[in-house]
């Protein structure tokens, strides 16, 4: 028989539809207003590590193709270029080939945007937002920058250190070759596996000043340590798994072309398929996208680690292998 | 052989790693936030049995190990090899060595069905049925009487195993045992 049962019980379905209440009442209470924009678009996101999923549609211009979104960002900024104001969505979201325990490829996002807020009162929110929707506290808050994190777990600096030495560490803790491989690769792998299942053990960890090369649409500053460049964002962790990722946005319209160019030069570089860079995305930003800070946050991991479940797919009515 | 990515990786498939065989016990997706996919995948070494965990880029691929699993009736040995033959009917047989025999030397008996896996049509392994039917050759006299639960004594069994069974049982009784934990179940 085909298993055309749900993936999640109908008990942690109600949980789940109790817990997406107490979000839109957090933000209801805050003043930012939910919006709904499509799952579809013009433009794709070129992020190299992203695999889009693209559609053939047909509209008034004849067949045309389409991208399903990788969050919804493009259209919210879009929003906010209008004069929104602090807006906030449950999106789906898709990011082709991730499925597992964490992934799945389709999946609801929780993103907001809030102009004129700093990076910190961000992290901040965000952090409020979680312990509410948690069954207990989960701790206290920690900040942890990226370089002092290696600096403990691994006693190297992820800045500074040789693309050999950065080689050496991947393979050691991977068990197979990563000598070839980028800096960028090296460093996530570690993060992946050596750092991130020591965060949010008894506290909700903040990791900010990520590699400037991981910067994405968030801005740049210089670490005051050594001038090094860092991106703005940060990321939340609780038992080892990330939660949110957040921007200090990047307002800058030409920055972003370039970014999105760079993004598609790598593609082809490493043999993927191009995107369709999102030209009103740009259009948007060249009228002017107030100064602010926005988030990403994945509400089904959320909501297992509220539920006390042990995959998404457990809090999901039909996880991708059974849609 | 054809090349799996770690894409295809699911349990069961036989990779080659180090020259060795292996089957992928696990495969799990690791990624961070904003960065590079990884696949952490647990693996059986199929010639040492030892298992392992190792990460790979999401995207690499592992060459195909050309393993695959027959059945086949234990027949003899001649002191240095095991033969056996498939049960298919063709009567095609396999020469199978002592240390690809391994733990399953003391689960043998003529005309019972095995499992073996062979890696580029060779025997690198032997796997019992999950129960098998032995007689006892030796074992302390059966205590009259003593059916219910009570002590245990061990009993040398035709293929060489010895095993923990109830006082009641006698030499000569055919028992029914399970190889996956050398367990007496009852008798046959």
């Amino acid at each position: 028989m085909l298993d055309w049962q749900p993936t999640a019980t109908l008990e942690t379905l109600r949980a789940r539809a109790r817990l997406l209440g107490e979000v839109r009442a957090f933000f209801a209470e805050r003043d930012v207003w939910e919006v709904e924009t499509p799952v579809l678009g013009h433009g794709g996101s070129t992020d190299v590590q992203l695999a889009s999923l693209k559609v053939t549609a047909t509209t008034p211009e004849g067949p045309e193709r389409l991208w399903l979104q990788t969050s919804p960002e493009f259209h919210m900024k879009r929003l906010l270029a209008a004069g929104s104001g602090a807006i906030f969505q449950l999106a789906k979201s898709f990011r082709d080939g991730e499925v597992g325990r964490r992934h799945n490829i389709e999946f609801t996002m929780l993103e907001w945007y809030r102009p004129g807020f700093s990076l910190n009162q961000l992290i901040e929110e965000t952090a409020a937002l979680i312990v509410r929707l948690l069954p207990q506290s989960p701790g206290p808050v920690s900040h942890y920058r990226y370089r002092d994190l290696f600096r403990k777990y691994l006693a190297v600096d992820p800045f500074s250190a040789s693309a050999m030495v950065l080689g050496k560490l991947a393979s050691k803790h991977a068990g197979t070759d990563m000598g070839g491989e980028s800096r960028d690769t090296c460093l996530d792998l570690l993060m992946s596996l050596v750092i991130e299942p020591r965060l949010g053990q008894g506290e909700l960890s903040v990791v900010v000043d990520y590699p400037a090369s991981q910067a994405a649409l968030a801005r740049r500053h210089q670490d005051p340590e050594d001038g090094a460049w860092v991106a703005s964002r940060f990321e939340l962790y609780l038992e080892g798994l990330e939660l949110a990722n957040g921007y200090d946005e990047l307002t800058d319209a030409e920055e972003q072309r370039t970014r999105f160019g760079e993004d598609n030069r790598e593609r082809r570089a490493l043999g993927l398929p191009e995107v369709d860079v999102d030209g009103r995305l740009l259009a948007a930003l060249e009228h002017g996208l107030p100064e602010g800070a926005g988030v990403a946050l994945g509400i089904d991991r959320v909501i297992q680690l509220a539920l006390a479940k042990k995959s998404v797919a457990e809090v999901m009515a039909f996880a991708t292998p059974r849609c | 052989m054809a090349n799996y990515s770690t894409n295809e990786f699911k349990g069961g498939l036989k990779v080659m790693l180090d020259g060795d065989p292996c089957s992928i016990v696990e495969n799990e997706l690791v990624k961070p936030g904003k960065g590079q996919a990884f696949n952490r995948v647990k693996l059986r070494n199929l010639m040492t049995g030892r298992v392992g965990e190792r990460t790979f880029k999401s995207g690499d691929s592992l060459e195909a190990a050309d393993v695959m699993d027959l059945e086949m009736e234990y027949l003899y040995t001649d002191g240095d090899m095991w033969h056996f033959m498939k049960t298919d009917g063709s009567f095609e047989q396999y020469a199978v060595e002592k240390k690809a025999l391994g733990d399953t030397a003391k689960w043998l008996k003529e005309q019972v069905p095995y499992t073996i896996t062979l890696w580029d049509d060779k025997a690198i392994s032997v796997t019992p049925p999950n129960f098998i039917e032995l007689e006892v050759i030796e074992t302390d006299p059966g205590l009259k009487g003593d059916t219910a639960q009570g002590g245990s004594k061990p009993a040398t069994l035709s293929s060489g195993a010895v095993v923990r069974v109830p006082l009641f049982i006698n030499q000569g009784e055919v028992l029914k045992i399970d190889t996956r934990s050398g367990d007496y179940v009852s008798r046959a």
